[in-house]
């Protein structure tokens, strides 16, 4: 099932948490929401699920209106961060639970129930533990039968809040593969929320980087991470080193020092200089005028790190580049930068 | 910017809350039931007090059986929460920061009197010290008056206010846990000023929350003491005992006057315990009862 | 810790061995005796019977007060939130000529009931209403700190799941709150049965009609058979511990949920 979001407005008081956004979901993808807390990704995946309500704007699955039904009526399956199991209830009537509360007419027999809740266990590989209760199960276990319960009801989305927030970096891990795999293997549309980057990139295949209400980027994962499109995903996603410059026309200055490059043509003002960190070299004669003076320099196994001073009319900057390690810094040598790939973005006013 | 909803419905199926129908039933449920069984009784002890105007409230304070017997509730409060503040907060420092063999038990035993119904408490104390009692006859021979004195309502009040203070006390102490404690001993203090130091100034809320309950109940106390006491008129009469007599001569005025006394008592006591839960809420909060 | 189990073993210990000790003065016969006279039992049979039926008043009620308060918002919620422990801090004997007064057949609330028929002061269903007021803050007391706990995830989950509003508070919400819900009624009922002060005075005082336990103990010592108070004493505190054992098992029962294998 593909999802439609159009401007959706959501504020909490005086806190936008979603700011007109759009989102087009296709059929089968698997989808990571991305950002840090309080960009509003847990709040959209919520709205999409019918457990909030937009202030304005429109959520569509299939093209029919979603926000008129209720959330037990949109067919959505949803995966909570601390996972919600019915503490009182076994893990087979935790996934049972769904196909019991159904109304009457459209209700199976206890003997459908019974074959279909073994199905989802076998699924999950979790069969040998239906009569066990949530609290004897391990984090990773109880998040495999939350995904159960929710795949229960035959969803027609599947929807994960921060499926892994809560796990041990190993589990974590072997959980990622499995989903990914899952989602092959059942083919249902997918959205899952995460602040981790490498989560994202990682698992999904599409990856929606979110700030502060506002949808920064949408892409696959190579793409966010090569052509970042706005500053907030070049600094969010990777390590960057940025330096804030001073474009006029085009031309851009770090300080009072020209640099050799151009940004894009009759853009002006205050901007900030983007560069993965292994994309900066040192370089004989620099940049330009991009020169840095050496401060500190340490050395770990094959890498040589070292902080660099660089001055420019908002005062130093200091920058941290990986350098070989035949490359010999001396403290307080003068040295030019030369990156190998680079971006400009225009400081937001 | 102004928006115009249109695709969002108006009637939201919030997945937490009930039909405004069944809320509005709970609601009237709620306040309908508490006014009938709580704000109603209170509001009738005042104006039965002052059914004949102020005068007759204040001739009724100043009747010298009732100064007798405000005077003897005092000097039982004053002895029962005294002894219970000590030994309620020994006991909840020794279940609290020690582990000791029995220890459980000695958790029920300090619920016992909760448990118990007041009149039984006061009967097992006439057993004791009465004339047919286990230690009757001895305390006769040396000419002690226990029972229906004011030793024996001071004892019977202490042993239903017992669980108060240890309450109050017993979870906060135990979230506390010993580090505390034992920095300042490694440090050099002695285990007294440690006491007063450390472990004194981090749970003094929990302690005037004990003693605030304490206090209440032990000027309230009915059952227990009316078995001990021999209501001797002017002598062994505390509060309470005085309005059971006057409602019982029909003397409502006076009977209700005393009341309303108790019952603002039990209004600022509320009142106080509520701020009091308020310090505490950064804390854990003691259980009640 | 000498000191405090020495304090502990006076105040609390002695005085009940001492109860059963003069209990055992009796023979077995003369025990039976006493607790199977008709006044005996009757009175046992109303401090219990009504006590349970009041326990099970608050149980409900309490449920819903405790919903209300920790749920919705409505004007005044603070101040009925703060008024629920009235009936721990008010005194008995206040409490109970107040109810008294109030539903005499010429009080407030007594004389629109009399006129209905229905004769609340000096009958049995005098003491069922003052054991439901003395009852009201156990349920709210322990429910509430519970309630306020409880992972709104939980429900939404079961929203999300396709359960009606009534499934899933029946189904979810009710089963995580039960062992408060017993602990609340053990607490209320153990409280009910052996009130004395809120009772007496409403309650009429006839014998085999609307005589309380506790109190058939006072008249007993004041009539200096103190081995009846004792026995009646006795029978009290077994019964009111076993109901207490009872409720406990079934919490843990409720809490653990663990088949047992």
């Amino acid at each position: 099932m593909s999802i439609e979001v159009r401007n959706i407005v959501k504020k909490f008081g005086d806190f936008a948490a979603l700011d007109h956004v759009d989102l087009t979901v296709p059929h089968g993808e698997l989808m990571a929401l991305l950002g840090p807390s309080g960009s509003g990704k847990t709040t959209l995946l919520r709205i999409i699920a019918g457990l909030d309500w937009p202030d304005s704007g429109e959520v569509a699955f299939d093209g029919e209106n979603a926000l008129s039904r209720a959330p037990g009526e949109r067919s959505v399956g949803f995966v909570f961060q601390h996972y919600a199991l019915f503490r009182h209830m076994t893990v087979f009537e935790n996934v049972a639970f769904g196909l019991r509360v159904q109304p009457r007419s459209v209700r199976k027999d206890e003997a459908a129930i019974r074959a279909r809740v073994k199905e989802l266990l076998d699924l999950v590989q979790l069969d040998w533990l239906s009569s066990r209760y949530p609290s004897q199960l391990s984090g990773g276990q109880r998040q495999r039968i939350a995904l159960a319960r929710a795949l229960a009801i035959e969803p027609r989305v599947l929807l994960l809040d921060e499926p892994f927030g809560a796990l041990d970096a190993k589990v974590r891990k072997e959980l990622r593969t499995w989903l990914r795999s899952l989602h092959e293997e059942i083919n249902v549309t997918s959205i899952f929320v995460t602040h981790d980057q490498e989560e994202a990139l990682e698992v999904a295949n599409s990856v929606v980087v979110m700030d502060k209400g506002h949808i920064e980027q949408i892409g696959t994962p190579s793409d966010v991470y090569d052509n970042p499109q706005t500053a907030f995903v070049h600094g969010f996603i990777g390590e960057s080193i940025v330096l804030p410059v001073e474009v006029d026309d085009g031309r851009v200055r770090l300080g009072d020092t020209p640099l050799n490059i151009a940004a894009e043509r009759g853009s002006s003002g205050p901007s900030k200089l983007f560069v993965r960190r292994h994309d900066m070299q040192i370089s004989p004669c620099g940049w330009g005028g991009l020169e840095g003076t050496v401060r500190r320099v340490r050395t770990f196994g094959p890498i040589q790190r070292a902080d660099i001073v660089v001055s420019g009319n908002r005062g130093e900057t200091i920058i941290e580049i990986d350098v070989p390690r035949d490359r010999e810094l001396r403290d307080g040598e003068v040295v030019g930068l030369q990156p190998r790939r680079y971006r400009i973005f225009a400081d937001r006013i | 910017m102004p928006e115009t909803a249109i695709a969002v419905p108006l009637e939201r199926t919030d997945a937490r809350s009930e039909p405004r129908w069944v809320r509005g039933l709970l609601i009237g449920f709620t306040i309908l039931f508490l006014t009938v069984f709580i704000v109603l009784p209170l509001v009738i002890v005042f104006a039965e007090a002052f059914a004949r105007g102020a005068h007759a409230y204040l001739a009724a304070l100043a009747d010298p059986e009732a100064l007798s017997a405000i005077k003897l509730t005092l000097i039982v409060a004053v002895i029962s929460v005294g002894l219970n503040l000590v030994f309620g907060l020994v006991a909840a420092w020794a279940i609290a920061k020690f582990e000791f063999p029995g220890k459980t038990l000695l958790i029920s035993l300090v619920d016992l009197p909760f448990s118990v119904s007041p009149v039984i408490s006061g009967l097992v104390f006439v057993l004791l010290f009465g004339a047919q009692g286990f230690l009757g006859p001895w305390l006769q021979d040396h000419d002690i008056q226990l029972l229906f004195a004011l030793p024996g309502i001071a004892l019977a009040t202490t042993f239903v206010t017992f669980p108060f203070v240890s309450r109050a006390l017993i979870p906060l102490m135990q979230e506390q846990g010993t580090a505390e404690e034992e920095a300042a001993l490694s440090l050099g203090a002695s285990g007294l000023q440690t006491f007063f130091r450390v472990t004194l100034p981090n749970i003094k809320w929990g302690l005037l929350y004990g003693v605030l309950l304490c206090n209440a109940r032990a000027m309230g106390e009915f059952g227990a003491v009316s078995v001990v006491s021999g209501h001797i008129r002017g002598e062994t009469n505390t509060m309470p005992l005085l309005v059971e007599i006057l409602y019982n001569e029909y003397q409502f005025v006076s009977a209700f006057a005393i009341a309303s006394l108790l019952a603002l008592l039990a209004l600022v006591t509320l009142v106080a315990k509520t701020i009091l839960e308020r310090h505490l809420d950064e804390g854990q909060r003691p259980s009640e009862h | 810790m000498g000191l405090t189990l020495t304090w502990l073993a006076i105040i609390v210990l002695l005085p009940l061995a001492g109860l059963f000790l003069k209990s055992f003065e009796l023979s077995f016969a003369q025990f039976v005796d006493i607790v199977t006279s008709r006044r005996t039992l009757n009175a046992l049979k109303i401090s219990f019977g009504l006590a349970f039926l009041a326990a099970l008043v608050n149980l409900v009620m309490g449920g819903i007060i405790v919903w209300a308060l920790v749920r919705y918002r409505f004007p005044g919620r603070r101040i009925f939130d703060a008024i629920v422990d009235v009936p721990f801090a008010l005194p008995t004997a206040v409490a109970g000529i107040a109810l008294t007064t109030l539903f005499a057949q010429n009080g407030w609330l007594g004389a629109p009931l009399a006129e209905l028929g229905i004769k609340v002061s000096f009958t049995p269903l005098g003491i069922f209403v003052a054991m439901v007021f003395i009852g009201i803050p156990f349920v709210v007391r322990t429910v509430q700190p519970v309630l306020i706990d409880l992972d709104p995830e939980i429900e939404e989950a079961a929203a999300s799941l396709g359960a009606n509003r009534w499934q899933t508070v029946s189904r979810v919400i009710l089963p995580s709150l039960l062992p408060a819900l017993l602990t609340g009624f053990a607490l209320a009922f153990a409280r009910a049965v052996g009130e004395y002060g809120s009772v007496i005075f409403i309650a009429g005082n006839l014998p085999n009609v609307s005589e309380i336990a506790p109190l058939l103990i006072v008249i007993r010592l004041s009539e200096f058979r103190y081995a009846d108070a004792t026995a009646i004493a006795v029978v009290m505190l077994v019964v009111a511990f076993l109901v207490i054992f009872l409720v406990n098992r079934m919490q843990r029962w409720a809490q653990l949920r663990v088949p047992a294998h």
